[in-house]
């Protein structure tokens, strides 16, 4: 214990810049159906740290991407389905806390990028090949 | 006194330069002049001088001389000398000097060893290697002074960021820009052969070397970066899609293709345009990514100083050159004859679609880092990231895959697939059968990942088909290199897969005494001690992770660094033949209740993708060391027609 | 060359990409993440009191036919403390303010509002950033404007300075 206490103060100073406070309980805790986690964990990686520099909420340590996964688990459990789960998301923080393009409008272009571009060069490269007569 | 020496050093290279240029300006113009035989001395003069100005920053580095303003911003006296050292890099002005003693050096390089291309080529290839210098020496003196001072001197100096204190990281840098800045030597080659009409099989075994060389490079250094974000990161993930990370991988794809179109060219004097294009293309998404880590215009964890006035200073030098390279190549890629005509079925054929799917994949991920600029230019503010890129690149690379499966066994010119239908029925049955292998035990793990164990194991066999029929001892070393770098792909496909389909992650807070379970491993916490270290403090597990009656420690740690402040995970690795366990000790769980933050992952044969990117790597370096055998014997006349 | 035309496309293509990011360097980043819930009804929640002596905040408390401000703060903040004093003028104005604590002790959000007094009706404490999560807030401080029906009206990020206070006060209006 005489240990703890100086351990707590050093990791407590820089928790200190941001509040103290409990993390939610299931910001690291699994859920207990591990098809439901793995959903879960998917979701989480295709959704963005509101406070990082363009991290995962799966693979940050800031506190509101620990509030948001608690969240994404919690709605999970609760028999959500991961799309609603990131609409109600999007609802919040608009479409940049999606890491995945919606479908419509200028998301739809970049989904058909690979394919555009792949027909393109396929068609400009048909002119390099010798047909034998 | 040093630092002056040391800016000295770099205004006289940057004349150099420019003697280097206008020489080279004169001879394409005039054909001959009094400077054209300066142009070598002046690559050579060039090259000494930068080294030496590169050599005194990293003295005030590792004296720390706090008079100097980059020291002071970015070392500090209690830092470890190794780091001091890579402190010399890990900041822009420094990385900028690096950048360009690189060049300076490839340029006298170039100027000494370089004998197939006429003296023409050699001559317009260093002027244009002397034009890019000159605008990065423009650079560096004008807006990026590694040596400007500080007055007064501060005591201690800023520190150096603590995710840089790593030795992998500390030569990551270096690596790289070996990689990016040797691809300016395919892009002077590219432009010097297009202004002197020598784009043919001489440009092309001249240029291999130094892509191979420069390939190399870039290979290791991604191939560290990431397995250093694996460790250091804490969350076991090991590619972001990260905009700096994608401006990293960029060239590395359009390096690959070169290097494929180049030796078609060498070899068979065809894909002129192509691999000419692919060269300009190659150095030019090196100097995008120079750009887009430095300029702010893009957020990433690895972003460097965010500085719009520098970013539009790079911006305007990279269009420029970029500009001006497509220019000509629009204006004189006429006057490059058609090349010995293919068949589509044919070895030609496959680097062709090689270089197409290298391509699609490159332009996907090139807009889908810019898209989100494009978008907030329109009032949209998206993200774009793993699930995109995943999505969009993957189902490519199973393409590019596939037609690697068949490429390197087709012959030249035209070709006939009855000629290898029992192969061809092999690699269909392998991949069947592990797809309904995989199917059969582990129906629950995704499409992609699935092809991929399909791919990487048929890939695998097939990787060695080309040695078949050959005496080993006789093979030649490229098709030996080829034979190790693509194995090495299907190593590195097999890791990708097997981790991100069959991990297992257990998040779990443990007391002293207590343990958790994953993937068969029992973990558990003995003991948590304060550790101290140069310029850190820590939290240490003591951990032991049990399986089948082995007994292992394991010691994880969270770091927390003061000058400047910073909280780091050091996870502890345990490396076993067919994965790792990966432990993570974090923050203790609600304060008083005793328990610590605690996280296990079991990946499986994670450690094949660096192990395979090695093997690729070992693979260029035995193609190359093929080349330059053969160049050592080979006299300097060309034996093909160059017009 | 059979297709002229597409000799050029590399330039065109780097020419697009070069207006592109001067684009992005001319432009400001906008950095902040705004909330998304303009126009939405205020989210269920209720928020135990953030210290002794407060009354504890739940979105009944607003939305009862008075429009007000909800203000997310915390006792670390340190732009916070710079706009305490707008807060407080805008109490004098009449404004009824509501706030919320984000990971603060009670302790520490009692010495805050010791020493930079307590222009709230009510403070809720949001310890594990649950209704931060659900307003579509990134940080603090923040100031948002609740219309009479509890409708989330307007979304002021950063901390209010001196010109801001008019326009909050007229925002307030218009809802009426």
């Amino acid at each position: 214990m005489r240990v703890f206490v100086p351990i707590l103060l050093m990791l407590a100073a820089p928790v200190f810049a941001q509040g103290s406070g409990p993390t939610p309980a299931l910001a690291n805790r699994q859920l207990s159906d591990p098809a439901k986690e793995a959903e879960a964990t998917r979701l989480m990686h295709s959704l963005r740290c509101i406070q990082c520099q363009g991290q995962s909420i799966a693979d940050s340590d800031a506190s509101m991407a620990g509030t948001m996964r608690a969240e994404v688990r919690q709605q999970i459990a609760a028999g959500q389905k991961p799309e609603a789960i990131r609409n109600w998301m999007i609802q919040r923080y608009g479409e940049w806390v999606s890491f995945e393009p919606d479908f419509k409008g200028a998301g739809l272009l970049l989904w058909l990028t690979p394919l555009i571009l792949l027909l393109t060069s396929l068609w400009v490269a048909r002119g390099l090949f010798w047909r034998r007569t | 006194m040093i630092a002056e020496a040391g800016l000295a050093a770099i205004w006289l290279a940057a004349s150099m330069a420019l003697l280097q240029f206008i020489g080279g300006l004169t001879l394409l113009r005039a054909g001959a002049g009094q400077l054209v035989p300066l142009i070598k001395p002046a690559a050579y003069v060039q090259g000494v001088l930068c080294t030496f100005a590169f050599f005194a920053l990293m003295w005030l580095f590792y004296v720390t001389d706090l008079s100097v303003l980059l020291v002071a911003n970015n070392s500090h006296i209690d830092k470890p000398v190794i780091f001091k050292l890579a402190g010399t890099w890990g900041n822009h002005e420094g990385s900028m000097l690096l950048w360009v003693t690189i060049l300076s050096v490839s340029g006298a390089a170039i100027a000494f060893l370089e004998k197939r291309v006429e003296a023409k080529t050699l001559s317009a290839t260093l002027a244009v290697q002397g034009f890019l210098a000159l605008g990065f020496f423009a650079f560096l003196l004008f807006s990026s002074n590694p040596f400007e001072r500080l007055v007064p001197a501060p005591i201690e100096g800023a520190g150096l960021n603590p995710l840089l204190q790593d030795v992998g990281l500390a030569f990551h840098p270096p690596t790289l820009y070996f990689g990016y800045v040797g691809l300016s030597i395919a892009f002077s080659f590219a432009v010097g052969a297009l202004l002197t009409n020598q784009v043919g099989p001489a440009f092309a075994r001249a240029m291999r070397p130094w892509v191979l060389g420069a390939w190399i490079f870039l290979t290791i250094g991604i191939a560290a970066g990431s397995y250093w974000a694996y460790y250091e990161l804490g969350w076991g993930g090991w590619w972001f899609w990260d905009p700096v990370e994608n401006a990293s991988l960029m060239p590395w794809l359009a390096a690959t293709a070169l290097l494929h179109s180049v030796s078609v060219l060498a070899t068979r004097n065809a894909l002129r345009a192509w691999t000419v294009m692919l060269a300009l293309v190659a150095f030019a998404m090196s100097m995008a990514g120079t750009f887009l880590v430095r300029s702010g215009i893009l957020t990433s964890v690895h972003a460097f100083a965010v500085d719009p006035e520098r970013g539009s200073f790079i911006l305007a030098l990279m269009l420029m050159y970029t500009g001006l390279a497509f220019v000509i190549f629009a204006l004189r890629i006429g006057t490059v004859k058609q090349g010995e005509p293919f068949q589509l079925l044919s070895r030609e054929g496959g680097i062709v679609a090689n270089n197409i799917f290298l391509s699609v994949i490159l332009a996907v991920i090139l807009i889908g880092t810019l898209y989100p600029i494009a978008a907030e230019a329109l009032g949209d503010k998206i993200s774009v990231g793993p699930p995109y890129f995943n999505k969009a690149t993957v189902p490519i690379a199973v393409l590019l895959m596939l037609a690697l499966l068949v490429g390197p066994l087709l012959r030249w010119r035209r070709d006939d697939l009855s000629r290898l239908k029992y192969w061809l029925i092999g690699a269909a049955a392998i991949l069947l059968f592990s797809c309904l292998a995989i199917w059969r035990f582990a129906p629950e793990i995704g499409m992609f990942p699935l092809l991929g164990i399909a791919l990487s194991l048929a890939l695998a066999v097939a990787a060695w088909m080309p040695l078949r029929g050959r005496k080993l001892l006789r093979t030649p070393f490229p098709v030996l290199g080829m034979v190790v770098a693509h194995f090495g792909l299907a190593v590195s496909v097999f890791g990708m897969a097997a981790e991100s389909g069959f991990s297992s992650e257990t998040l779990t807070a443990l007391a002293p005494g207590e343990s958790a379970k994953v993937a068969g491993w029992e973990v558990k916490l003995s003991d948590v001690n304060p550790v101290v270290g140069d310029n850190w403090v820590a939290v240490e597990g003591e951990m032991i992770a049990a399986k089948n009656g082995n007994e292992f420690a394991l010691h994880p740690q969270s770091r927390q660094f003061f000058k400047p402040p910073m909280q780091t995970s050091e996870a502890a690795l345990l490396t076993r033949w067919n994965g790792q366990l990966y432990v993570v000790i974090a923050q203790p769980d609600q304060e008083g209740n005793g328990r610590w933050q605690v996280r296990l992952w079991w990946k499986p044969f994670v450690t094949f993708i660096w192990y395979g990117a090695i093997l690729i790597a070992l693979g260029g370096a035995i193609a190359l060391l093929g080349r330059m055998g053969r160049r050592a014997k080979r006299p300097a006349i060309n034996t093909w027609q160059t017009e | 060359m059979n297709r002229p035309w597409l000799l050029w496309a590399p330039l065109v293509a780097t020419a697009c990409i070069g207006g592109l990011t001067i684009y992005g360097l001319a432009v400001p980043k906008d950095e902040q993440v705004r909330s998304a819930m303009i126009g939405q009804k205020l989210p269920e929640f209720a928020l135990p009191p953030a210290t002794q002596g407060v009354l504890p905040l739940s979105n009944k408390d607003m939305g009862d036919g008075k429009p007000r401000l909800l203000n997310i703060f915390a006792s670390w903040c340190i732009p916070c403390k710079a706009e305490a004093p707008q807060l407080e003028e805008l109490k004098a104005a009449g404004v009824e303010i509501d706030g919320i604590a984000i990971r603060d002790r009670p302790e520490d959000v009692a010495a805050f509002l010791d020493e930079f007094g307590n222009p709230y009706r009510r403070i809720g404490s949001d310890s594990e950033m649950a209704v931060q999560l659900k307003l579509g807030s990134s940080g603090v401080p923040e100031t948002y404007v609740i219309g009479a029906d509890g409708t989330i009206l307007f979304q002021h990020i950063g901390d209010i300075r001196v010109e801001h206070v008019p326009m909050l006060i007229e925002k307030l209006k218009v809802t009426k």
